[in-house]
Order: C-alpha cells, then structure tokens, then sequence
C-alpha cells in the first residue's frame, strides 16, 4: 500500500515537474529573457587593497583617522552613524581629551531636554553619545534630499556584497551615461536629479558624487587627498564602524586555532594509542 | 537493552555506590554513552556525526542563553539591541558569531548524519523508530533555524518571515487566516517577533529531549555499522568508552577547528548582507533568500510554476516543499531490500549518488535568484528528487542483485588488516 501510493504521488510530482519544464523551456526558446540595462552595465566593484585584507590583516589607525575626517567633513552632513558612539574614536588612537574635543565640536548637537521647561532642546555631545543624526527624522532626511533617505552607514560595508570595495567603487565610479548604454537601452536615459553610477544596484543613484576634487579635505598627517585616497579611507573607516572587533577577532582566531591544533593532534595521538591492538592483523 | 556482554557498572568508591542506590544516573550515563555500551567495531568516520550534532546543540543552547540576556525582542529595538551586544557586551561578537556559524555548523553535520544513514541503510529495520525520531529532530532544527533567522529583524529575517509564513496562506480557504494567526497580524511584526523569540528559546530544548529518545531507541538494537551485517557476538563490538570516545574527541578537534576557522576569519561568508539592514516593510529586498540549509527545498517549492488544473501553482509547491521532507518517514517501508549498507548494492550506489548530486544542484538552484535557466534547472532535479524516493528506490530494492555480504563485521576487519591465520572465525551470538 505505501508504496503504492508513493508511486502515484511521486509520479504526480514528477510528471508535473517535468511538463512545467517543458512549458517554462518552450517559452524561453521562442520568447528569450530581454536582457535589463542593469544585467548589461552593473559592474562588479573595482579590485582595492586594504591594509586588514586576508585573515591576518590589521586596520591603519591613521588611514581610520583620514577616513575618520572626511566622513566628518564630507558624509556627516547627510548620513547618520547611530551604532558608533564617540567614545568609540579611542580604537583609532584619539586619546580621551581629544575625543572630548571631537565630540564638543561636533556639528550636529545632541538632542536634549530644556531642564527649565521640559521642552525639546539640544546640547553639546559627550563621548558616551552616539553620532547625533543629521536629520530629525525620515521625513526631514527626505525632503532634504530629492525624496531620497541617506541611509545609515554603520554597517553599509557589511550590508553590501564586497562592502570595502563596494563603497571605494561607489565613491569613485560617478561618470557620464556610457553612449553604448543608451544605444542599447535608449529609454534608460538617467533620470533628472540622479546620478550615473555603474556600482550602484540600479545604476542610478540619488547622492551627487560626494568626493569631487582633490584637497576637499586637509589631512594633517601629510597624505596627499586625492579623490582616490579619500575614497580609499573613507571605505576603511566604514569597515572598521561595521565591524570594530576585527583585530581582536583575529588575535582570538588565531590564539584558538592554535590550541585548537594542538588538542586535536593530541587527540589524534590517544585515540591512535587506544585503538593500536584492535586495528592489527589478527 | 544492549548486548549480554556489555561490561556492568561496579561503582567503588562509596560515594558513587550512595549515588548508584538512590539514583542510578552514573550507571545510565555508563551505558548510554560509557563503557556499557559495546558498539561495532568497524564504524568509519562518518558515525562521527552524532556525537558532533550534540555538540553543535550544545554550542548552540550555550551561545544562546548568553545572547538572550542581550536581546531585546521587540520590533523597535531587536535590530539595534543585536548591535549593541556585537560592540558593547564583553566577546559579545564571539557569542553572536559563534550562535550563527553555530546555526550552519549544526545542519552541516546533521546533513552529513542523514547522508550516513541514507548511504548505510541505517533507517532500516531493525532501526525504523531512530530514523523517525531523528527526523523529527530535523523538522524541529527546520523550525528553530527559521525562527532565529527572524530574531536580528534585518531585512532578509522580515522578509523571510513575510515569505515562509505566506506557504501556509497558500492554502486555500483557512490559508490566509492561519497565516494571520501565525503572525499575530497581517504582516510580520512585534507579536510575531515576541512568539518566534519564545519560541526559538523553546525549541532547543524540545530537541534535547527527542534527541534523549533518539539515543534510547539507537540503544535497543545497538548502532549499525558500515558492512550493515549485525553484530554475532562480542568479538564484533568494542565499549564506546574508551574507543569511540577517543575517536570522537579527535572528531570533534576536527569539528571545532573547520568552526573557529569561519567563526574568527570569515564570519559573515554564510550570511546574507542584506541582513545588516535593518527590516524594512515598505523596501522589498532584490532577492529574498533563505540561509543556505533551506536552499533545495526553497528550489523545490519555486520549482512550481504552473497550475494544475484547479490547483494555483503555489499550493503545488508548499505541498512539495513539505512532501519532499515527509517522505523520507516513510523511507524505511519504501527500500525493502534486505541489505542495509550502500557498499554491497551496486544499482542503489549509481543512483544514491545521482541523488546527492541532484541535491546539490538543488541547493544552487535555491541560492540563485529565480530566474531562467535555474528554474528549469530545479524543476528536472526537483522530479528527480520524487522519482528517486517514491519510485526508483522501490523499484532497485525488488530488481537488484546485491554484492555478497562479509560473514561478519569481525571478518570485514580482519579482511581490512590483512588477516593471516583463518582461526578467528565468527561465532555467532547464541
């Protein structure tokens, strides 16, 4: 009986899979895909090396604080940061009184209570605050920005595939609109108020290309801002504000695969000892 | 239960004798997993796995319980609240980690156990109720998984919610008022994150017991073993302790090694980046995949694009997505051939390993967006997958010629040592 009943419902499934087969591969042949604009002209991001590339990789505190200046001067005036805190800013290498500092002199306050009326007010920001947002709140962030909300960037380099190298390319991959492209797709004409950008999902991106012209920021440790470098440390920063327990992940990793190693070669070795008479010839 | 040669438990010291008289506990864990429990001889390493999927439990319960105290299970806070316990809670990125690699780890080697008892016949009687009641154990991990995929409520957690909860609105009539009712509302939100939290924290547990009842039903016949021949008597066993508990603490070195390697140099290579944005109802991400452990069987419900007659195409996939796991129930009754092991059945072999090629491709299938050619793809390995079970097993277990079987699981080994002198011959267990 069971298998009587397997053999009709396996020969349902079966019989159908292969007949929707049929159907979905007839139909592929006489109407093939369209190819989309976006399968045609979204690239992969750009190949870049980061100082904290490959398992054993280390961030560049002083890459951390350039890119740290430009998200302070350039990003900060449209995108939040709420995951990252100022007292954070120790990890690459600010001391507490400086940190102090950076947070006093932040540009956006803090939102705050009025102690006198209990109206909403706003103060300055203490290194236990996180990065006070931009902009009060969806609605404001996109009226202020052509109906598009900046996107918090905490994350961003783990919430895209290739996330460094993804944002080094988004940065520095604005260009005109490929002739090629609107040869091929002439209704794909970049809309009004977007921007051209092959590294973006849709390729047409809301933000105007952020980084523009070399020496947009003065770096005091010397580093020459072209756009490139900008790009660069900007992206390292933004790894590092994802994932800011990397070099102690690391460190740990690799104290315990080491241990690791050893106990399992020991491990290996007893159960070779307490097996030696059972495995031998008789 | 168990063989008449097992050794007994003879506690010594007087504190363990106390124990032993009021509650005999040392003495059960002896011979569940200690010495009193005499196992074949001959098992390779994929009888690993077991003792390994408990260990991926524990890892799973311990992570956990330490993530729980950070969480906070509410729509408003549950994203930033699993942020803050990556940067803000003491090796709060190892527990979080190690509770998501952990999550695939534990389907890796329980994906590997099936394989093991696919390949060695190992659901075959007199073994039916340990089948079973491991494939329970996988439907609840199934359900576990899923629910603790919704618990960060990144956009792939919402909206696999928002997809996985839709099956059952396929369903026609009281489809969609199940699927409200599942939810706690018309579309995933707190009251469905606070129920799957519940019961995400609830689950695990529920596994540990069945697995407790997995491990007593194995203890009644004994465990199988690679030749599939039973054990004849007590020169075909060794006790698991010391034996098998060396072999499987050097297995787990292996185990813990291919885990700390993700865990600390490649933690978010199995995730979906999708899931460190925060869930958003209104932006419906490009692709909506589920993790990789549910990517054949995510292949086979998509795999159904045309109706039925009256039957819409989604229900005929819901119906195969869920058939494609309960048929394996009824694995036991639908091989019958006599030979349990894989090694000694030619026909069975060519197309057990079609199947598990044909899985795989399932698995890429389900990973990749659902589009042309990956869905004409799934729907050929999505048949071969019935026809498999439900149609090809039965017919190799009536027509097949297996090999001959070894006289004992003792001859096996003696064979695979190079044995010299013929006086140890097997003597059958009286």
């Amino acid at each position: 009986m069971v298998r009587i009943g397997a053999f009709l419902v396996g020969l349902f499934f079966a019989g159908w899979l292969l007949v929707s087969f049929l159907m979905g591969a007839v139909a592929y042949v006489s109407e093939p895909p369209v190819p989309t604009v976006e399968k045609a002209f979204h690239e992969l991001p750009k190949h870049v090396a980061f100082s904290f590339d490959g398992p054993l990789g280390h961030y560049d505190k002083q890459q951390l604080q350039r890119g740290f200046q430009v998200y302070k001067e350039v990003c900060s005036a449209c995108h939040s940061l709420k995951f990252v805190a100022f007292r954070d800013l120790e990890a690459l290498g600010y001391n507490e009184a400086e940190v102090k500092a950076i947070a006093k002199q932040w540009a956006i306050k803090a939102p705050s209570v009025d102690p006198a009326t209990g109206e909403a007010s706003t103060r300055e920001p203490m290194p236990a605050d996180y990065f006070p947002k931009p902009f009060a709140n969806n609605v404001a962030a996109a009226a202020a920005n052509n109906n598009a909300i900046p996107p918090d960037l905490s994350l961003m380099t783990k919430a895209r595939h290739h996330g460094s190298a993804y944002v080094y390319s988004l940065l520095t991959g604005y260009q005109a609109q490929p002739a090629a492209l609107l040869k091929e797709f002439p209704d794909s004409k970049t809309p009004e108020g977007l921007h051209y950008n092959p590294y973006f999902a849709n390729l047409n991106l809301a933000m105007a290309p952020p980084l523009t012209a070399e020496g947009q920021v003065t770096y005091s440790d010397g580093t020459k801002p072209t756009v490139d470098q900008m790009a660069k440390d900007v992206s390292a920063f933004l790894t590092w504000t994802a994932e800011p327990k990397l070099e102690n992940r690391r460190r740990a990793g690799l104290a315990t695969i080491i241990f690791l190693l050893i106990a399992t070669g020991l491990a290996y070795m007893s159960y070779q000892n307490i097996w030696a008479e059972k495995k031998k010839a008789a | 239960m168990s063989f008449p040669w097992a050794e007994q438990y003879t506690p010594k010291n007087p504190v363990m004798v106390w124990i032993d008289e009021k509650l005999p506990l040392p003495r059960l864990a002896y011979n569940a997993v200690g010495a009193g429990y005499p196992v074949p001889r001959n098992l390779n390493y994929f009888w690993n796995f077991g003792v390994l999927a408990g260990l991926a439990l524990m890892i799973q319960i311990i992570t956990g319980v330490v993530l729980a105290m950070h969480y906070g299970a509410n729509d408003l806070v549950a994203f930033s609240t699993v942020e803050q316990t990556m940067r803000d809670v003491n090796a709060g990125w190892l527990m979080r980690y190690a509770h998501a690699n952990g999550a695939s780890f534990f389907f890796i080697v329980v994906y590997l156990h099936i394989f093991r008892g696919l390949y060695f016949g190992s659901y075959k009687a007199p073994r039916e109720m340990v089948w079973l009641l491991g494939l329970v154990i996988f439907l609840l991990m199934m359900a576990t998984a899923f629910m603790g995929y919704v618990l960060p409520w990144g956009q792939m957690s919402y909206w696999g919610a928002k997809v996985i909860t839709g099956l059952f609105g396929a369903i026609p009539v009281v489809g969609e008022p199940i699927q409200t009712w599942l939810l706690g509302g018309f579309a995933p939100g707190n009251a469905s994150l606070n129920r799957f939290f519940s019961l995400h924290f609830l689950l695990p547990f529920v596994i540990a017991g069945v697995i407790i009842l997995h491990i007593w039903a194995l203890h009644i016949p004994g465990s199988s073993n690679p030749t599939g021949v039973e054990v004849k008597g007590p020169q075909d066993t060794v006790p698991f302790h010391p034996y098998y508990t060396a072999k499987d603490g050097f297995g787990a070195g292996i185990f813990l090694i291919a885990f700390c390697t993700l865990l600390f140099f490649a933690p978010n290579f199995l995730g979906h980046p999708d899931n460190y944005i925060e869930a958003n109802p209104l932006s419906t991400p490009a692709h909506i995949v589920p993790e990789w452990y549910f990517w054949p069987f995510y292949a086979i419900l998509r795999a159904f694009t045309v109706d039925f007659f009256f039957v819409p195409a989604k229900l005929l996939g819901v119906l195969a997505m869920f058939a494609s796991i309960l048929l394996l129930f009824f694995l036991p009754w639908l091989d019958t051939s006599p030979v349990r092991s894989g090694k000694y059945r030619p026909t069975f072999n060519k197309f057990f390993w079609i199947l598990i090629l044909d899985v795989l491709i399932l698995g890429y299938c389900g990973g990749a967006p659902a589009e042309e050619p990956f869905v004409m793809i799934s729907q050929v390995a999505s048949a071969y997958y019935f026809a498999h079970f439900l149609i090809i097993l039965p017919l190799i277990s009536r027509f097949e010629k297996p090999l001959p079987l070894p006289g004992s699981i003792t001859e096996a080994v003696l064979a695979k040592y190079g044995k010299t002198d013929g006086a140890t011959v097997a003597v059958p267990a009286e």
